[in-house]
């Protein structure tokens, strides 16, 4: 089980990547980020069963910054929003020189 | 060559010799202060402006250059000039310190002298002193040493006699310059610069004086700067020089190549190893005499001296009469040993010292300007130096160096009282002409007697008249020269070919042809400045007199010397009859001895009475016919002054304009290296490679990697991302590959 | 892990909810609306949760079920409501075919490294826990005993802080989210 899940876990990580990469939209960009982030607490869990709770302690605290995370992060997009009326990332480019 | 004695162990090192070190000293201090009291000045006079006299500018342009020496130090009477000040502020103090620290050292040079002279034997090898380690260096260790011995002694008497003298004269002919004692600051550097030359006991510390007296020879020739044709004489003597410097290092490097050391001492027990013909000598020798002919105006390297006459007319007397041109002869001479192992080189030297004496001549038959007439004279009779030491009488090379220290310096000094005098009346009446030209002079004698007198004195003396000084010397080298044709290293060596003894006739026949064409040129400068009717106009007439008793008493001691310099090297064939024969051949035995013996076989020359006699009587001929040539078939009573003299033509055009020799080398030389370095050094090589290829060229490529790098930075998060992940996966890499 | 009384349970059962996992993740991205994409992710999440019970990590399905698919998915469903983007009418914002062939790539070469570095050994440095299984920790006290333990215990301070962080998250979120009114300091 542990090597299936690690697999697993790299997969779902990789899928996330991908998402980031490829799409557009801010919110969906955010939500795979929250993808891998599970991805990473399937990784702790599995190990946990051979090494002790120490990873499950872990996933909480992940999962708590990521609560946050996600809160923060949606206000933000709110706010540019309501800027721009658009959450396309390419809008996002006042930085460009 | 002497060996060497460690100094402690010499007699002379209890004496006032051990004082040596002082005589350069003293002149170095007098260029101190001298200097300091001339930066001084400057702020309170402002800029010295070399030409205190601007109306004297158009002058700057006259065919053959440099015509610098206008008197520009001459005060204006009327107070036209009211930018300057007549004398300078600090005058008083300069004309003591100047000539002041001159005398102490030619007094402290007369009591050494005396110190030599009762040391008697003690004195067959050198009292070195060393001051300081200067080049401890792995094989080589050269030493800030000076050495006396009877050469330089003689050297170091002529230059500072002579040298006090002529700064005497100088207090009263830039008396009111308002370089005033920036003069004096030169002129005294160059005395310590000619004092290290000859005091040296090694070559490099014999080098430092040589570029020494070259920087002070720039300095003084371009010393009324402002006007550029002074300016460009100077540097043009500085080049032509440096090129003679070129092969005396060469000749330097080549001596520690092969002898491992740079001292006298060491190069002379080295060449005293060597055989008769060894081409290491006769390299070293041809390198060394290419030094000779840069710094004492040799073909084909003379013309920056006829240029050189821009300067003062002091400092053409010094530096370029008596001391600076003659720095070459006792190059040679101080290299006796090792010239006496290179018969192909000493031919060399004859060789070229006679065509150059024939050759100099041959122009100032037909120069105007009385310097001019005087600086062709000198390459002439520095030509006959060198066929004196070229042939192995290294005495009479000396020798003649010695009495033509006195009779040029007094022609200068005198043809600088006439210049003055010259001066003098045209700035009483405000004419610009041309003061040097003798064509504007005429029939001085009823107003310069004195000086006229002096002047003929040393004119006999140069033409070779007995018992004037120059006979006994010009004699001795043309005898030196015939007895070599048989029975030398010369004579069986040969030359380009052509036997020793051949060579040696044809230099023989040329420095008559030399003697004869200086009688002539000398009668006939005396004849058109002093004799005749004067030209010079009838307002300016009025204002024609003698000089000042501070430049005419220094004349008078020259005439003496003159007259009476033969004595200190009567013939042998004299047999003491007239006074003490070959003094200073004895004196200088020591040092050329062994060199002079190479050459001989080993023995004296001896000719027969007979010869010796026909030899003097052809000597004393040949002067004769050209002072009688000369006085007869010139009439200066034909002359025009300068502004409406007719054009020459023909030989005479030529004889006039040097041979064309300066266009040569302009065209030759000049322009094409003017030429390379702008072409290809400063359009191909500067501004294209180093200013566009690696400035510019560096610049664009930072350029070129910041817009790469900027790139990066497009402000869209989509890119971040990108590069976020790329970053990671190469971490990544980094683990998985290892 | 995997009981030893039903292991063909425990394994068809893993597998299964595995696949389902992989197979929703890969649809949540491909999705063109967001609302659909969203609903995809949450089921990824009841997968993981599955996955976590069968891998003694009960605690931790649950709150996964609580929190990241009950409560962080429903906030961004709330914001995707707010902001309207729900009409999958709307031009994709998936990128072109060469974005896509790229990130395809990258995302296969980055899983091929970490399988890579998955069997890899341990560096010999790094030193691991005593190897106590959670089954046997859970032996002892029970589900959430293990986890509750070091939490109150070795990881105290990271407790607090974590709760501190909290507080920040709320602050900011407001503050940020707040619609401005006209006359509103910056």
């Amino acid at each position: 089980m542990l090597a299936e899940s690690l697999a697993l876990s790299a997969a779902l990580f990789t899928v996330g990547v991908v998402g980031v990469l490829t799409r557009r939209n801010a919110i969906i960009i955010f939500m795979c980020v929250e993808l891998m982030l599970n991805a990473v607490n399937l990784s702790f869990v599995a190990l946990s069963t051979l090494y002790g709770a120490s990873g499950q302690v872990f996933v909480i605290f992940v999962m708590t910054v990521a609560a946050a995370e996600a809160a923060v992060g949606l206000a933000i997009i709110i706010a540019i929003f309501r800027h721009r009326q658009s959450v396309n990332l390419e809008d996002v480019n006042l930085l460009k020189g | 060559m002497q060996t060497e004695l460690p100094a402690t162990g010499h007699p002379l090192a209890d004496t006032v010799a051990r004082f040596v070190w002082l005589l350069p000293a003293l002149p170095l201090l007098g260029f101190v202060l001298n200097g300091i009291l001339s930066v001084r000045a400057a702020a309170t006079i402002g800029p010295a402006d070399p030409s205190a006299h601007d109306a004297h500018g158009a002058h700057g342009a006259h065919a053959d250059g440099a015509h610098g020496d206008h008197g520009h130090g001459h005060g204006h009477d009327d107070g036209h000039d009211a930018h300057h000040p007549a004398r300078h502020p600090s005058a008083a103090l300069v004309s003591i310190i100047g000539p002041g620290v001159l005398f102490l050292t030619f007094a402290l040079a007369l009591l050494i002298f005396g110190a030599m002279r009762g040391a008697g034997d003690a004195m067959h090898v050198p009292f070195v002193q060393t001051l300081f380690a200067w080049m401890p260096t792995g094989n080589l260790s050269v030493d800030v040493a000076f050495q006396l011995d009877q050469l330089s002694m003689v050297m170091v008497l002529i230059i500072t006699g002579v040298g006090f003298l002529i700064h005497l004269f100088s207090v009263g002919y830039m008396q009111d310059d308002p370089g005033y004692p920036r003069y004096f600051a030169y002129l005294n550097l160059f005395v310590f610069f000619m004092l290290l030359l000859v005091l040296g006991a090694s070559y490099p510390l014999m080098f430092v004086g040589w570029e020494g007296v070259g920087l002070c020879s720039y300095l003084l020739i371009g010393f009324w700067f402002s006007d550029k044709a002074n300016a460009d004489a100077g540097k043009k003597a500085f080049v032509v020089n440096r090129i003679g410097d070129f092969g005396f290092l060469v000749a330097m490097f080549l001596m520690f190549a092969n002898f491992e050391a740079l001292s006298f001492a060491g190069v002379g027990a080295a060449a005293a190893e060597l055989s008769v013909g060894s081409v290491v000598a006769t390299a070293i020798c041809l390198f060394l005499f290419l030094g000779a002919v840069g710094k004492s105006a040799q073909i084909p390297l003379f013309v920056w001296l006829p240029d050189a006459m821009a300067g003062p007319t002091p400092v053409s007397a010094l530096i370029h009469a008596a001391t600076m041109v003659t720095a070459g002869v006792y190059l040679v001479a101080r290299s006796a040993t090792l010239f006496a192992m290179a018969p192909a080189a000493q031919l060399t030297v004859a060789v070229i010292g006679a065509l150059t004496a024939v050759f100099a001549a041959t122009i100032g038959l037909k120069q105007w300007d009385i310097k001019k007439v005087l600086a062709y004279s000198t390459v002439s009779q520095l030509g006959y130096m060198f066929v004196g030491v070229g042939v192995g009488a290294y005495t009479a090379g000396v020798f003649h160096l010695m009495t033509h220290a006195f009779f040029k310096a007094l022609l200068f000094l005198g043809s600088g009282s006439v210049i003055y005098a010259m001066h003098q009346a045209y700035h009483a009446t405000h004419k610009h002409e041309d003061a040097q030209d003798m064509r504007n002079m005429g029939g001085l004698k009823a107003f310069m007697p004195i000086t006229a007198g002096l002047m003929w004195i040393a004119t006999l003396a140069i033409a070779g008249i007995p018992p004037f000084a120059g006979f006994f010397s010009k004699d001795e080298i043309l005898t030196s020269v015939f007895a070599r044709t048989h029975g030398s290293t010369l004579a069986d060596a040969s030359w380009l070919g052509i036997p020793g003894g051949v060579v040696l006739y044809g230099v023989y026949a040329l420095g008559l042809a030399a003697a004869l064409m200086t009688a002539i040129y000398m009668t006939r400068m005396m004849l058109y400045t002093f004799h005749g009717p004067n030209r010079t106009g009838e307002k300016e007439r009025g204002h024609l007199k003698e000089a000042p008793w501070i430049m005419t008493g220094p004349l008078l001691v020259l005439g003496v010397l003159s007259l009476a310099g033969g004595w200190f090297n009567l013939p042998a064939i004299t047999g003491g009859a007239i006074g003490p024969s070959e003094v200073l051949h004895h004196w200088l035995e020591p040092v050329v001895g062994t060199g002079t013996l190479i050459v001989t076989h080993g023995e004296a020359t001896h000719l027969s009475h007979a010869t010796e006699y026909a030899l003097i009587g052809t000597a004393i001929l040949i002067a004769v016919a050209g002072i009688a040539l000369a006085a007869f078939r010139l009439k200066p009573a034909e002359l025009k002054p300068a502004k409406d003299a007719p054009a020459e033509q023909g030989i005479e055009k030529t004889l006039l304009n040097k041979w064309y020799v300066d266009e040569a080398y302009d065209k030759a030389v000049v322009r094409p290296t003017v030429g390379l370095s702008r072409l290809v050094l400063w359009k191909g090589v500067d501004t294209g490679l180093i200013d566009g290829l690696l400035v510019n060229g560096s610049a664009l490529l930072m350029r070129a990697f910041g817009w790469l790098g900027s790139q990066w930075q497009t402000g869209r998060v989509g890119t971040y991302a990108w590069a976020l992940v790329f970053g990671a996966f190469l971490v990544l890499s980094a683990f998985t590959l290892r | 892990m995997g009981n030893e009384f039903f292991p063909l349970f425990y394994g068809f059962h893993f597998y299964l909810f595995g696949l389902i996992a992989l197979v929703s993740s890969i649809l949540f991205v491909t999705r063109k609306s967001p609302v659909a994409a969203a609903l995809w992710l949450i089921n990824v999440m009841f997968c993981l949760a599955v996955l976590y019970i069968l891998l003694d990590a009960q605690f931790i399905g649950a709150i996964q079920v609580l929190l990241y698919a009950g409560a962080i998915m429903v906030v961004f469903l709330f914001v995707v409501m707010l902001l309207n983007l729900g009409h999958p009418s709307e031009l994709s914002d998936i990128r072109g075919k060469g974005g896509r062939l790229a990130a395809g790539f990258v995302g296969l070469a980055l899983l091929a490294e970490i399988m890579v570095l998955a069997r890899a050994e341990f560096p010999a440095k790094l030193t691991l826990p005593a190897a106590v299984t959670t089954e046997a920790a859970q032996g002892t006290a029970g589900i959430i005993g293990p986890i509750a333990a070091p939490l109150f215990r070795e990881y105290l301070l990271a407790f607090e802080l974590t709760s501190i962080l909290l507080l920040t998250a709320i602050v900011g979120a407001v503050v940020i989210g707040k619609k401005r009114e006209a006359g509103d300091a910056g």
